[in-house]
Order: C-alpha cells, then sequence, then structure tokens
C-alpha cells in the first residue's frame, strides 16, 4: 500500500502529515526547517527530495532539502541572489520540481534554477523587457504584500517550456527556457485600469490538468477563468461560485473537466464566506459548481486559505487537502465528497503539498 | 583573538557550530569571513550581498553598535544580534 506524505508548510516550520492509502489516519510529524517560515514544500517524486522554500526575517532566503522524507534536512542558499548593486531578494516561494531540476520563484521577481538537488542555485531569468517589469521593481510601487514572482508551471513534456507569475501583473510564458517569454493574459478581467492590455492582471494560482497539458485553469483576483489553448486565451467560469475571490485551485489526476477552488470573500477578510468552509467543485469545466462541504466546519470558521494551501493527490480515488492560515489541516479521501479534520493547532499555513510514496 | 558571540538562531543551521567562537580578524567583516570559512553558508545567514549586514542583523563589539568596518583587537567582544521581531 502507498504511503501519501502531506507537505505543510507553515509560519514556524515545515511539518509531515503522513498516512497509507486509505488516508483516514494520519500522523503529524515536524516542526522541521529550524522553525523558518516556510512558504512552500514539494515533493521530488524522481529522488523521493523534498524541498522546502523559506525566508527568516533574520537570516534571509533559501531552500530547505531533505533526501530522507524529512529525516534530515539542509539549508542552502547559494547564489539565490540577484546581482549586486541591482534587485534585492527578499524571499523565495513558488517552487516546482521538473525534468531533473528545481525553478525557485523569487521576489524581487526572478526565476532560479538549481540542477544539483537545491544544494546550488542559478538565477535564469528576471524578465527583461516584459512589459510591467519596470513597475513590479520599482520600489515605490509595492502594494503591502509585495510584487514577486510567485509561482512557476512547468510543461510536463517540454523542458524549456514553462509558465511564470508574477503578482499583479500576470502569466509569462517561455517555450526557449526563460531566454523570451509572452504575456498570456488574453481574456483576463481586472477591476482596475490597466494601461497595456497584455499585462495588468493578479493571478492567485494556476494549475494544468495532469491529462492534458493544453486545459489551465486559474483563480484570479477577478474570478475564475479556463484555458484550452494552453493560456493563450482565458473564458471567464465564475458563475456559480459565492465569490470571484480566492487563491488556491487544483485541477483533477484524471478528468480533465474537474478542478476545485475555495472561494473567500474578496474584501478585508478574506476567509469564507459566512464562517461556513467549503470546497467547490466543477465537473463540466467550470460551467456548474457544486459546494463541497460535509465533514467541514459550518458555524463560525471563519477560514482562510492561501494560494499553495490546497493539493491533490494522484491516486485513482483522489484525495484532497487544504490547510488553513490559522493551522488546520483539512483532508477528503473522496475527491472532496466528505472531509474530516486531521490537524488542528499547526502555525499558520502557506501551503500544502501531497507525495504518494512506495 | 575577538570573542564572538552568536545568535541562538544561528547554530541549528551549522554543523557544531557553537553560541561562543574566537576569532582571529581586524575587522568584523573579517570575522565574519572567517566563520564562513569555517562554517561555509554562514555569511549569507548575517549578510546581503555587498556585503552588508541583514537589516534585522545588529552587530556591537565592545557594546558599542559597529558595523562591517569596525575595528576589532585582540580583546574584543563581538555580539552578533538577532533584532527583536516577530512573534
Amino acid at each position: 500500500m502507498p504511503r501519501v506524505v502531506l507537505l505543510v508548510g507553515t509560519r514556524k516550520g515545515c511539518f509531515m502529515l503522513e498516512s497509507d492509502g486509505d488516508r483516514r489516519d494520519w500522523s503529524v510529524r515536524g516542526p522541521f526547517c529550524e522553525g523558518w517560515p516556510v512558504y512552500h514544500a514539494v515533493h521530488d517524486p524522481d529522488s523521493d527530495a523534498i524541498y522546502a522554500a523559506a525566508a527568516s526575517e533574520w537570516h534571509g532566503a533559501g531552500v530547505w532539502r531533505s533526501g530522507d522524507l524529512g529525516e534530515s534536512w539542509e539549508l542552502s542558499s547559494e547564489g539565490l541572489a540577484h546581482a549586486e548593486g541591482g534587485l534585492r531578494l527578499s524571499k523565495v516561494s513558488g517552487l516546482t520540481v521538473a525534468h531533473g531540476r528545481v525553478l525557485a520563484g523569487a521576489e524581487a521577481a526572478g526565476v532560479f534554477e538549481s540542477r544539483d538537488g537545491a544544494a546550488t542555485w542559478s538565477l535564469l531569468s528576471t524578465l527583461d523587457g516584459q512589459p510591467g517589469r519596470g513597475d513590479w521593481n520599482d520600489p515605490a510601487k509595492q502594494p503591502p504584500g509585495h510584487l514577486g514572482l510567485a509561482a512557476i508551471l512547468a510543461h510536463p513534456d517540454e523542458a524549456s517550456r514553462f509558465w511564470a507569475v508574477v503578482q499583479g501583473y500576470g502569466i509569462f510564458e517561455t517555450t526557449d527556457d526563460g531566454a523570451s517569454f509572452t504575456p498570456r493574459n488574453r481574456g483576463l478581467r481586472a477591476d482596475w485600469p490597466i494601461d497595456d492590455p497584455e499585462v495588468g492582471y493578479c493571478v492567485h494560482k494556476l494549475v494544468m490538468s495532469p491529462v492534458d497539458p493544453q486545459r489551465l485553469y486559474q483563480q484570479n483576483h477577478c474570478g475564475m477563468h479556463r484555458s484550452d489553448d494552453a493560456g493563450r486565451s482565458w473564458v471567464e467560469v465564475t458563475e456559480g461560485l459565492p465569490s470571484d475571490f480566492g487563491f488556491p485551485a487544483a485541477a483533477h489526476p484524471h478528468d480533465r473537466d474537474c478542478f476545485y477552488v475555495i472561494p473567500v470573500d474578496g474584501g478585508h477578510g478574506r476567509v469564507m464566506p459566512e464562517g461556513r468552509a467549503a470546497v467547490w467543485r466543477t465537473r463540466d469545466a467550470g460551467a456548474t459548481w457544486q459546494r463541497l462541504d460535509r465533514g467541514l466546519p459550518q458555524r463560525h470558521a471563519h477560514l482562510g486559505v492561501l494560494r499553495e494551501g490546497l493539493a491533490i493527490d494522484s491516486l485513482e480515488v483522489p484525495g484532497l487537502y487544504f490547510g488553513t492560515s490559522t493551522g488546520q489541516v483539512f483532508a477528503s479521501a473522496d475527491e472532496g465528497d466528505t472531509w474530516d479534520e486531521i490537524a488542528s493547532y499547526l502555525p499558520g499555513i502557506a501551503s500544502v503539498e501531497v507525495a504518494v510514496v512506495a | 583573538m575577538a570573542d564572538v558571540h552568536l545568535p541562538v538562531t544561528l547554530p541549528p543551521l551549522f554543523v557544531d557550530l557553537p553560541r561562543r567562537v574566537e576569532v582571529d580578524a581586524a575587522t568584523v567583516a573579517e570575522a565574519v569571513e572567517r566563520l564562513d570559512q569555517r562554517w561555509p553558508g554562514l555569511r549569507d545567514r548575517l549578510c546581503e550581498p555587498g556585503p552588508i549586514l541583514r537589516a534585522h542583523i545588529n552587530v556591537y563589539v565592545d557594546r558599542e553598535r559597529g558595523s562591517l568596518d569596525t575595528a576589532l583587537d585582540a580583546r574584543s567582544r563581538v555580539d552578533v544580534i538577532a533584532a527583536i521581531s516577530g512573534g
């Protein structure tokens, strides 16, 4: 029976929750990474290595790595720096493992790569020449959350192709390993004035269907959106959801038309509406939505979930997992139909990823 | 030999790094360099590229606020302090 391992990045280190293929009984290990704030922890299925992007207010940003499923950890930031006198690297966040390397998104916006299992890093691109770059690197134009390169989505088959998400500006695709990029934001909505229609969109989470690399979904600051042409164009699929705002999204591993989101209030609160927790699922590519709340708290549950806080496993009947900014982890072993709370008192959670290991 | 006192957050990051280390150095920057030679990567935990001290790392030499340029003598005490921050 496989082991199912959740990697939970929190404000006070990385935790691991572990179960078997039934996904009913869970054990908790941690905290790891010396209590550093961990923004995103991922698993490499080829090597079984774990990588955790972290940033300490005192000691800077780095990536922790474990080659033994969390038994021991090492930190490195060698090469994780912008050129002297230029941009300042304050944080690494979105990690992606693909085609024998690890990619990391950074703030100030940049893509870093490691080809030696996160021991050393090199800068791949800061998206030179892209529209909006001057503004997103302008210290005077930073919103409270700052504008970094929050996430990287790798193409499963084409090693030189990936999509980079710059907070507040949108998606940029490269097919030549970062030598050049193209904005991929056509059809998106912005509730604010924008100068250049190519950029200025606030993409919170970008996911790809594992069975169809042409099919992308995104939770945007302004609505849910779907693409059937690998991001060249987008259509909005918000109708039927209780809010057009949210952070995470997850794509079903076997069904290209099924994906999940967690709508939250778009104002100051940014928690699930009416204090009632729910995940929402579409099985028809966003035409209709189903509220999933069996087993989730329905009274005074003012829960927030961040962009990397929702994960789905690859088992035949997939399991879903989400972690809240108040430290609860909820799990479903039946595609979201029913839920259990599997951890209650972790530190605030930034990310949840799931690995199925032998 | 300068007597360098390190913050509690640092030793867990490096094998056998104690809280208190004696270093032969003429400046704070040189002391950081010596420590980095013995524990590779340590400089990056205290300094940003430049190098300059990280925003929330403070150095005191003989109880006076110092910088990377501050001179040390053979009996200097160097306190590396992680600023009070967060919860």
